[in-house]
């Protein structure tokens, strides 16, 4: 709100007959025009509780599924785990980064398809005609991502507490950081696909779903990729995710200063960059 | 009074795989402060592409536009934050409650709290949506959503509103319940209005000035009456039978019956006299004319025929449409594109 309330200070009163809005300039405008969109984006979580519900109660099942499993296999597979062993405590060390970032891709990745609705009924090109910071429309949508992002990482890491995961507060806050960067950039690349679909919503879930699902597997989120062939190990190297994973594996690990964080930001900040790149340009040119 | 829209040379030219396709061929188009202009033409014409490029939200191929004193290709937020524009979707997000699309639409337009406040709970009033504040927008009846996109239109208190078929997909009710809103809110905020349609009976009853875009092309441009006084007549059908009743000369041996007497009879009037060659076993004949002003004609004509001994059975008057301006321009009808 304070972005909001400083601008409304520095606006000029409007000279021209009937018209009471002036134009903003600026990076001022830019801000509270981000503000503006965002908090928008946000009011459709905070009216509809049930779809936060759902959203929270989704990786706790996943992970309540799928942890019972890997403890048993990841063992198996032999030096997938940190601690190398087969107890749940290992497996959740290892297994909630990777859950984490899987709902953050999964939300993220998502965020088009409700611009893809908008874009159906009407409404985003209502916002297109309001004199808002054509950069603003497309950064304020992707920031909405983070928000619940923030809100699911934190319960997942918290939740796992009493099943001996061991949670470090200041590195699962740079943690979710990381993953915001990260998410910011996927959520702009996502809309940016929104508007290169238009009204054909089959390519656009058609693209992010065979996008999806090999960059999860070729991050080494779910599974470990050590047990895989070579072309694989290659093939994730060239993967901004599994910098991502193996960054969040160090932060929650209780690892700050390590050179996998390093390398995760460089890959959230460049999936950051290209995403917000090519979304600015679509956002200008789509009309 | 000033000129709040200016077009010179607008142009603009889509690309599609291999196919050009020019959807406006260099409009000049004038509008000055307080009219209330219709864009009339078939789906395709290049109305709304028109409409999308004078609102900066489409940029032209060619030409310029000046709208409520900005261009709309170097200036396109000085002119977004100087007019209203209700698009031909919903402006409201479908999964938005009422009230908040309206306080975001505020917030959009870097109006403060308390100020988009009150605005909203102004138009909520002004446009009978009282008591909808917190619906969400999919949940109102086709009317209410359109009303709300009037309302959100302006927020901003513009001057200039542009409306892209604001009335399509309505119901006869619904349209009359929004055009009356639409003057009310023209009348309150003294605005200047822009409007496409492909009703014509829409442009005929509410617009001042009726603009005529076919092909990419502005091929008319007047008041609705000075359209058809130009470009289409009345047509005043008549039914006549030899004179018996009334004022006709007795007996019956000098019956009046033949074209010729018919034409003389109607010969000082204005307009084109056509016959039909059928004569009916009574001797009724059916006689057309066609002239810029039926309503005085008819009785002209009547009395004439009624003078020269004939009886006239029966009269109708068809004033000219739109549809019959249309018609004359380019040769096809826009009621049946319409349809």
């Amino acid at each position: 709100m304070t972005a909001q309330t400083n601008l409304s200070a520095t606006r000029t009163t409007g000279g021209r007959p009937g018209g009471d809005v002036s134009v903003r300039t600026g990076a001022g405008k830019l801000v509270a025009d981000t503000w503006a969109v965002f908090t928008r984006e946000i009011l459709l979580v905070l009216r509809d509780p049930f779809t936060l519900i759902f959203s929270l109660l989704q990786p706790l099942i996943f992970l309540g599924l799928f942890g019972p499993l890997l403890t048993g296999a990841v063992g198996g597979f032999g030096g997938g785990t940190p601690g190398g062993g087969g107890s749940t405590a290992d497996t959740l060390q290892w297994f909630v980064p990777g859950v984490i970032v899987m709902i953050s891709l999964f939300g993220t990745s998502m965020s088009g398809s409700n611009l893809l609705y908008e874009m159906m009924t009407g409404s985003y090109e209502r916002v297109l005609a309001t004199p808002l910071d054509r950069s603003a429309i497309l950064v304020g949508r992707a920031l909405k991502e983070f928000a619940p992002l923030v809100v699911q990482g934190l319960l997942i890491a918290v939740v796992c507490v009493p099943f001996g995961f061991t949670l470090y507060p200041l590195h699962l806050l740079v943690g979710l950081l990381l993953l915001g960067l990260f998410g910011v950039g996927v959520g702009a690349l996502s809309i940016s696909l929104a508007l290169a679909a238009k009204n054909r919503e089959w390519l656009f879930w058609g693209v992010q779903q065979s996008l999806l699902f090999p960059l999860l597997i070729l991050s080494g989120m779910m599974l470990p990729l050590e047990a895989g062939p070579a072309w694989m190990q290659t093939a994730a190297m060239f993967n901004p995710l599994t910098y991502i994973v193996d960054a969040e594996r160090a932060l929650l690990a209780g690892s700050l200063v390590d050179t996998d964080v390093l390398w995760g930001f460089a890959a959230a900040a460049l999936t950051c960059a290209v995403g917000l790149w090519v979304g600015i340009r679509r956002t200008r040119r789509t009309t | 009074m000033s000129t709040v829209i200016r077009a010179r040379g607008l142009t603009k030219t889509f690309h599609r795989k291999s196919e050009t396709v020019e959807a406006v061929k260099g409009i000049d188009v004038d509008v000055r402060e307080g009219e209330l202009v219709a864009f009339l033409g078939p789906n395709g014409a290049g109305k709304s592409t028109t409409l999308r490029m004078l609102t900066s939200l489409l940029e032209p191929t060619a030409g310029t536009a000046e709208v409520a004193g900005y261009d709309v290709t170097r200036h396109p937020a000085h002119v977004r934050s100087q007019i209203g524009f209700i698009g031909q979707g919903n402006g409201g997000g479908f999964s938005y409650r009422v009230l908040d699309e309206l306080h975001n639409q505020g917030r959009f337009y870097g109006l403060g709290s308390a100020e988009y406040s009150r605005r909203a709970a102004e138009l909520l009033e002004a446009l009978d949506l009282g008591g909808l504040e917190k619906r969400t927008v999919q949940s109102l009846s086709g009317g209410q959503r359109r009303r709300l996109d009037v309302a959100l239109g302006l927020m901003n208190h513009p001057p200039l509103l542009f409306l892209d078929e604001p009335t399509t997909g309505l119901d006869p009710h619904a349209r009359a319940n929004l055009w009356e809103h639409i003057g009310a809110m023209r009348e309150r905020y003294g605005m200047t209005i822009v409007l496409t349609t492909h009703y014509l009976d829409e442009a005929d009853d509410m617009a001042e000035r009726v603009v005529v875009i076919d092909h990419g092309e502005i091929i008319a441009d007047a008041t609705p009456s000075e359209l058809k006084r130009d470009h289409s007549d009345d047509l005043v059908t008549l039914v006549v039978a030899p004179g018996s009743a009334g004022g006709a000369p007795s007996g019956t041996d000098l019956l009046p019956d033949d074209e010729a007497t018919l034409r003389t009879a109607l010969a000082s009037g204005d307009g084109e006299v056509r016959t039909d060659g059928a004569v009916a076993a009574d001797g009724a004949r059916t006689v057309r004319i066609s002239t810029a002003h039926g309503d005085t004609r008819l009785p002209e004509a009547i009395e004439a025929l009624r003078v020269a001994g004939f009886a006239v059975r029966s009269a109708e008057l068809r004033q000219a449409s739109l549809d019959d301006v249309f018609l004359n321009l380019t040769g096809r009808s826009l009621r049946e594109e319409a349809a």
